[in-house]
């Protein structure tokens, strides 16, 4: 009756596994068996329908020359470059829409998420209404919306000005911009540079802060490195800052910045869209803050400024920046809806290199790739930003 | 015995004033409460009457709302100036039903009834019961039998012939009612403790999760065919509805994970100590609760998911978008795509909204 209670665990035929670890061991065995035997199911239907449709595997058509014509890039192409370089394109095409994307849909949807919660009535049931529509219809059907208006817009002849140098047509969105060659790229990357300076001596003064307590203001510092000393290295090398006007000329724009209707109806239907889901986050984020926190802060006298950049905002940012991580990754994502309209970003050039070649598989993993990459990207990035505001505890 | 009144723990000296007009009241209060908020008001005010305005002469007043069929030439005169809405009743059969033959177009119909009033019953709190998966099975196959025919007399109406709000539906619902089991799978995959389950679980949520839907509908339209056997041919449809099910299986493992990590370790060695077996435990004990936290979410997931079908016109599925895309392919009516998509975007937007309503009460009821 007693002695049988503390029985040590009988041993086992297969020595220190236990009956759990056993079945754990099979349960393991036949789950990875189950997907090995798929994939080699798979993969033998595949070669032999290969071999049957004669296409060879393998990435040597990525040096043949693509032929295909590509409208609108930021790198220079011709049909006459490689695959390969038409694949390059078309990721940069994909990270222009989503880079641009990601930082107006994040202004825009921040300014809808305060006007959510703000007193005035009527803006914030505006507000709403935007989230509420954008957020319940399709992305590709607004796509597809955007880009019939912007095909209904009247012709280059009988643009619409807005603002003066500004041209709204069916041939897209013209911009007054500033040429940028190496002189002004010189410019900038002093500005770079300045920033990045002034980050290292604002840690320096906050860690000093940190040891007597004296608060030492940094916008000195601020002004010489980003503003100063580029203006002084602009003035030394005389560089031209000139501003190109676009103008009609027969029958297109000549001179400018020029959004291809294609573009600025993907770049619309993106921003748009995501900052419904951004707004329905800075809210809840800024919410998530307890109201006692503004009442403390308030009560201590602070600036109103100062409340929300030193006390509100790091709490909310906390509820914030995860969910911000994946509207970001569906914006780079959604991107590849611009296949629907004949915006070439990757998915598109992947699509017409697989008409074009046959190669089905390697065009696919190309594009899983490219977006595979993409995406640990962001989050790596995402994480690493928010592992640096996170509440530390214990 | 006293009466408790709803009135808040509030001296009532610290309140405003109740003088006054109360509709002058509210107004001040919301709309005029500072210099700057009163001239927010106004600029919206007038950016509204703008908008409102504007849409009512181009939607309402100047708008052409029928025409003798096949004739779009009144529609052509107010172009520009008005909508054109005839475009509507001259299409509405292809748009919500396709190419599906024109005189069965019945059967499609009452398959929609028969989802939403399926969506309707999945609502009631009452009904989750295990009678609900009866009544699920019952319907599917009901629907099946009306979308196909082929038996009590139906025409036989091939899957190529499948078009507009029920290839829509069909997209949505099967895919959710296979995504949601292989959820569960996952999800319990990703957090067991044996490394090899655990790592494909992982691999299969990040791989799917990590690109776009578009390049796994390429991959079921333009792949699929390569991994199959010769001769062996599935159709396009149900190859979409398998790359959907993948998408939705990844996607809802992950709210489901969250709803796992929420259930407290205690549940879990409470149902150990009563000796329950891994899957009781957890059909039993666990996702009954983990389930439960999670249901907003779990809806925010089915609002999204209903939206991306619409991406399977990448692929050219007849579903919704895709026939009101077509039907505006017509020359006469090629101008008119504007006035089609707000018709189809209206009625994604009720059942979207008709959701997130559902979400939000759901959230309010939980809450309390």
């Amino acid at each position: 009756m007693t002695s049988d209670v503390r029985r040590p665990p009988r041993r086992s035929f297969f020595g220190a596994l236990g009956p759990n670890e056993l079945k754990g061991l099979f349960w393991q065995v036949l789950v990875v068996g189950i997907a090995v035997a798929v994939v080699l199911f798979l993969w033998s239907n595949t070669v032999t329908n290969l071999s049957a449709r004669r296409i060879t595997t393998g990435f040597a058509f990525l040096g043949r020359e693509a032929g295909m014509p590509i409208a609108d890039s930021l790198l220079t192409y011709n049909p006459r470059d490689t695959y390969l370089w038409a694949f390059v394109v078309g990721v940069a095409n994909t990270l222009r829409v989503a880079v641009i994307g990601i930082v107006l849909a994040t202004i825009l949807g921040t300014l809808i998420g305060i006007s959510r919660l703000s007193a005035n009535w009527l803006l914030s049931r505006l507000a709403a209404v935007y989230v509420e529509v954008l957020r319940d219809i399709p992305l590709l059907l607004q796509l597809l919306f955007w880009y019939v208006l912007m095909q209904a817009l009247p012709a280059a002849r009988a643009a619409w000005r807005p603002v003066e140098g500004v041209f709204l047509s069916n041939r897209g969105l013209i911009l007054p911009a500033i040429p940028v060659g190496s002189p002004q790229l010189r410019v900038l990357g002093t500005a770079v540079l300045g920033c990045a300076a002034f980050f290292v001596i604002r840690r320096w003064l906050v860690a000093q802060q940190m040891r007597d307590g004296k608060p030492r203001p940094a916008w000195p510092f601020a002004l010489g490195l980003i503003v100063v000393l580029p203006a002084a290295v602009s003035l030394l090398f005389g560089v031209p800052w000139k501003i190109e006007w676009p103008e009609l000329r027969g029958f297109n724009f000549v001179g400018g910045l020029t959004l291809a209707p294609e573009y600025f109806a993907l770049l619309i239907a993106l921003v748009t869209y995501t900052s419904a889901f951004i707004a329905e986050i800075v809210r809840s984020g800024i919410q998530s803050v307890p109201r006692g926190q503004w009442d403390a802060a308030s009560a201590l006298g602070l600036r109103r400024s100062f409340m929300l950049r030193q006390i509100i905002l790091p709490q909310a940012l906390r509820v914030i920046v995860p969910p911000m991580t994946s509207q970001y990754l569906n914006l780079t994502k959604n991107s590849s809806l611009a296949v629907a309209i004949g915006y070439q970003d990757v998915v598109s050039i992947a699509n017409t290199t697989l008409n074009q070649t046959g190669q089905a598989i390697e065009a696919i993993s190309l594009i899983m790739a490219v977006f595979l990459t993409i995406s640990l990207g962001i989050s790596f990035f995402m994480n690493w930003y928010n592992a640096r505001i996170a509440l530390a505890e214990r | 015995m006293t009466v408790i009144t709803g009135m808040p723990d509030v001296p009532r000296a610290a309140r405003r004033p109740q003088i006054g007009n109360p509709v002058l009241r509210w107004l001040r209060a919301n709309l005029f409460s500072s210099i700057p908020n009163g001239i927010l008001t106004l600029v919206l005010l007038a950016v509204l009457a703008k908008g409102v305005i504007g849409f009512a002469q181009w939607g309402i007043a100047n708008a052409v709302l029928l025409t003798p069929a096949n004739d779009s030439a009144a529609c052509k005169a107010v172009r520009g100036l008005g909508a054109c809405w005839a475009i509507i009743p001259e299409k509405y059969r292809f748009i919500l039903f396709g190419t599906y033959p024109f005189d069965e177009q019945w059967r499609p119909a009452l398959s929609v009834v028969l989802f939403i009033a399926l969506f309707y019953l999945s609502t009631r709190r009452a009904l989750w019961r295990r009678e609900l998966g009866f009544i699920w099975i019952g319907a599917l196959a009901l629907i099946s039998v009306l979308m196909w025919g082929g038996v009590f007399g139906l025409s036989f109406v091939s899957q190529d012939r499948w078009g507009g709000l029920p290839v829509t539906l069909i997209l949505a619902t099967f895919g959710l009612a296979f995504g949601f089991p292989l959820g569960i799978l996952v999800a319990l995959g990703r957090r067991s403790k044996l490394p090899a389950i655990r790592s494909l679980s992982v691999l299969y949520v990040e791989l799917i999760r990590g690109v776009p839907l578009v390049s796994l509908l390429f991959m079921a339209s333009v792949m699929f065919p390569l991994f199959m056997p010769a001769g062996f041919n599935i159709d396009k449809l149900l190859r979409a509805q398998i790359a959907i099910i993948l998408f939705a299986g990844a996607y809802l493992a992950e709210v489901i994970r969250g709803g796992l990590q929420a259930v407290p370790r205690g549940q879990y060695e409470a149902a150990d100590a009563l000796g329950l077996s891994y899957w009781r435990k957890h059909r039993l004990v666990v996702l009954p609760q983990a389930i439960r936290h999670v249901i907003p979410p779990l809806v925010n997931t089915f609002i999204a998911f209903f939206k991306d079908t619409s991406l399977v016109l990448i692929i050219g599925i007849f579903d919704l978008l895709t026939t009101a895309k077509t039907a505006i392919i017509d020359p006469a009516w090629q101008q008119f795509s504007v006035e089609v998509y707000i018709f189809v975007a209206a009625i994604y937007f009720a059942f979207c909204f008709a959701m997130s309503r559902y979400s939000r009460s759901l959230e309010a009821t939980s809450r309390r």
